[in-house]
């Protein structure tokens, strides 16, 4: 058992923590989301350049051979930033299904535009009646005598998907709605003839967007992995993406905690500073417990991710569930006691909470995952 | 960063089992039911793991520790508690003995540590007072000077097999006008010594393990002293923080949460073993995820020490959540048992054999959160010393 990371994780880990705090302040973040956009292409080539969008993918794919832990490193310190560029989209969602199913042309393309920077992909997973069932899928593709994908329907809630280039669209192309067979991957451009996109913030200042399509004609070699097949791919697209999301979340109960100390040491109430009470304090010690907690079931579940333990599913949903109570209880303590200013959308606590909340939802809540942990 | 085993580690896993399977007979198994002990049993099993030289994994290699890496640990303490196996008994060999490796002379280590090692020796700890107990340093009980003696006279209470004890260990007062923390010894009493009184205190379990240990005039070599005069607090914290990292239980609490498996594939509720009723098994489940935190949240902090570090005040977080998740767990123990775990201790169990023990280890297990500084008291220590407020 070794929990030190190796010299280029700690490298990794030193820039990533390094531009978090000197070059991301919640102030440019504040601006960022008020863009068209609504993130900054400029910071998106920086992430190119230090070649953090090439984290996950292996050295053959162009990437730098990164795995669960060195995805955590970076995630844990964009959790602290708040980061709000498609890193999750792109890179997590998108990329791991490139990499898992992927052909050889589909990766080079793809994969090679995501780590340069140059493309950005989204995945188009949910649909509305779906909640946390990626199988439940209504959107359909048939194909026509030419053998092109004709997909019809919607999907819901995709990350970043009005800024995305290309969608990976999870379509039915056999089965019925319900059905775990017969879902297929295709690789979809935005600017497709009938897919309409409708973009809107959502709370955590992110973006995301409901996709329609309507006739829209794809070649078979859209297809990305097999088809009919296409529910392992998101369902470990599901486990990898929860792995970020829970870094992310835990680098931001990091950040809250240490900033709620710090807050009350300077906050003076009944003329002395509110860091002497001892309500308090006992609140904040609950604080940091709980985060220490999440902090070892992310090892926990990334360490065996690592080494494809059959327990890593498990592991993974103990992790979520353990966010998405104790994740958000820690940011709730936050507002509580940054009082009145923890109610303001200057300061960036409570878009702490917000973001939590989101990744909470994300890939199943807390209850889908107890449930899932159980029936494991 | 690895999880893995290797195979030295699995050979490692495999020795253990096969020394366990071989050693641990029922009476062995039984020497602690509920909060109860048997001095004998004990006694036997730590003599085993002596022999075997396995009695001490965490103390130096010199002193008769193992020289196990942190993964040796972590197999030996789960193949332990999945066997079954008591706990060692901590007051010898968890607590006076790290703190005369580390702080005593070298006429009382080879006094002192042997015969902690075999197990000759039975010891309790004396610190609690009835006007000393989350504020321990208020400890009032007098230790004055008197040619090569101390003279010891006071209380401690809350002391914990007192009655099967041959030695304690006490903080006492050797300097009342200095500042309460700096006014503390740390003594080592044998406790055949002429005015040493026992009383016991039967607890709310119905078993007598807690007792006040009366001073009244008790003569004690200096010689028995360890370190300086007026610098036991510091020897005392140094005891107190390691109590608090052995004081998690994760082994045992997973070996639990087996236990009330299958206690609740047994029991039947709404015509169906309990084991299927959705709610149970939830809460069972949020108790296990809380364990499963605990569990990477004591590597964590074991692999700091092994890296060099010392015990700090983070390891309160174990005592706490180790603490909670005992209690956790016995409650539900008691609630899968339904009526028969109301049936008072006696020696052949009624109804399932498995219930009879449930209350016992419930209301002792209350003690937990209590001992080994309160919960609230561990709150203070992390709040001053990690959160600095």
């Amino acid at each position: 058992m070794d929990f030190n990371y190796s010299e280029e994780q700690n490298l990794l880990a030193d820039s990533v923590t390094k531009f978090i705090g000197n070059d991301y302040s919640y102030e440019l973040r504040r601006k960022r989301t008020a863009t068209a956009d609504g993130f900054d292409r400029a910071t998106w080539n920086t992430f190119a350049e230090l070649g953090w969008l090439a984290v996950p993918f292996s050295e053959e794919d162009g990437g730098i051979g990164g795995g669960p832990i060195e995805t955590m490193i970076v995630m844990e310190e964009f959790g602290k930033g708040l980061v709000v560029e498609p890193y999750v989209s792109s890179v997590i969602l998108a990329g791991t299904a490139l990499k898992v199913a992927g052909s050889a042309e589909q990766k080079a393309e793809l994969i090679g535009g995501i780590i340069d920077g140059s493309r950005l992909l989204s995945l188009a997973y949910f649909e509305p009646q779906a909640r946390f069932d990626l199988f439940d899928v209504n959107t359909s593709a048939k194909k026509d005598a030419q053998g092109n994908y004709v997909i019809n329907g919607s999907k819901a809630m995709v990350l970043n998907g009005g800024t995305a280039d290309t969608l990976i669209v999870s379509v039915r192309t056999g089965g019925g709605q319900r059905d775990e067979s017969g879902i297929t991957l295709l690789i979809v451009p935005a600017n497709a003839a009938g897919v309409s996109v409708r973009s809107y913030p959502t709370l955590d200042g992110h973006r995301a967007a409901e996709v329609q399509f309507s006739n829209v004609s794809v070649p078979a070699s859209a297809r990305l992995g097999e088809e009919g097949k296409g529910l392992a791919v998101l369902q470990q697209v599901a486990d990898t993406a929860n792995l970020a999301l829970c870094a992310e979340a835990v680098g931001m109960m990091e950040k809250l905690y240490k900033e709620t100390v710090e807050y009350t040491k300077t906050r003076k109430q009944f003329g002395v500073a509110i860091a002497v009470f001892q309500a308090l304090q006992h609140r904040m010690v609950d604080m940091f417990t709980l985060h220490a907690e999440c902090k070892s079931l992310l090892l926990r579940a990334v360490m065996t991710a690592a080494v494809n333990d059959p327990e890593a599913r498990r592991n993974i949903s103990a992790l979520k569930y353990a966010i998405a109570t104790k994740g958000q209880k820690v940011a709730h303590e936050a507002v509580q006691i940054f009082g009145g200013m923890g109610m303001t959308d200057e300061m960036s606590v409570g878009m702490y909470l917000k973001r939590i909340n989101v990744i909470n939802t994300l890939f199943g809540n807390g209850d889908y995952h107890l449930q899932r942990f159980m029936a494991a | 960063m690895d999880i893995q085993f290797k195979p030295e580690d699995l050979a490692f896993r495999d020795e253990v089992r096969a020394f366990l399977k071989e050693k641990m007979t029922p009476e062995i198994k039984n020497a602690v039911v509920g909060g109860h002990i048997s001095k004998e049993g004990m006694i036997e099993w730590q003599k085993i793991l002596y022999a075997k030289g396995w009695v001490a994994p965490n103390w130096p290699q010199k002193y008769g520790g193992t020289g196990w890496n942190i993964t040796q640990k972590y197999i030996f303490e789960n193949e332990c508690a999945e066997a079954g196996a008591p706990a060692v008994v901590p007051f010898g060999l968890k607590m006076v003995g790290p703190v005369i490796y580390k702080f005593g002379n070298d006429e009382q280590k080879a006094r002192f540590l042997p015969d902690i090692l075999q197990s000759n020796v039975w010891w309790c700890q004396g610190y609690s007072e009835p006007g000393a107990g989350s504020d321990l340093a208020a400890l009032k009980t007098k230790a004055e000077r008197d040619g090569d003696d101390y003279i010891v006279n006071g209380q401690k209470i809350w002391t914990t097999y007192a009655q099967l004890a041959d030695w304690i260990f006490c903080l006492v007062r050797t300097d009342s006008n200095a500042k309460k923390q700096e006014g503390i010894s740390f003594l080592l009493i044998d406790m055949k010594t002429p005015g040493i009184t026992v009383r016991k205190i039967d607890s709310i379990d119905n078993q007598h393990s807690l007792n006040e240990v009366f001073f009244d005039n008790v003569r004690v070599p200096v010689a028995n002293r360890i370190g300086e005069e007026n610098q036991g607090w510091t020897y005392a914290k140094y005891l107190l923080t390691h109590e608090r990292t052995a004081i998690a239980g994760v082994p045992q609490s997973k070996k639990a949460i087996q236990s009330i498996r299958e206690m609740a594939r047994k029991e039947m509720s709404g015509g169906r073993p309990l084991i299927e009723d959705p709610v149970f098994c939830a809460k069972l489940a949020k108790i296990e995820v809380d364990l499963m935190a605990l569990e990477f949240t004591e590597l964590r902090a074991i692999a700091s020490l092994a890296s060099g570090a010392a015990p700090g005040p983070d390891s309160s977080i174990l005592k706490i959540r180790g603490t909670e998740i005992q209690q956790a767990l016995s409650e539900l123990s008691v609630e899968v048992c339904g009526h028969y775990a109301h049936a008072l201790n006696v020696e052949t169990p009624i109804g399932n054999d498995y219930a009879w023990a449930v209350s016992a280890k419930y209301l002792y297990g209350r003690a937990a959160t209590i001992y080994g500084g309160s919960n609230e008291v561990q709150k203070n220590i992390i709040a001053k010393s990690v959160l600095g407020l």
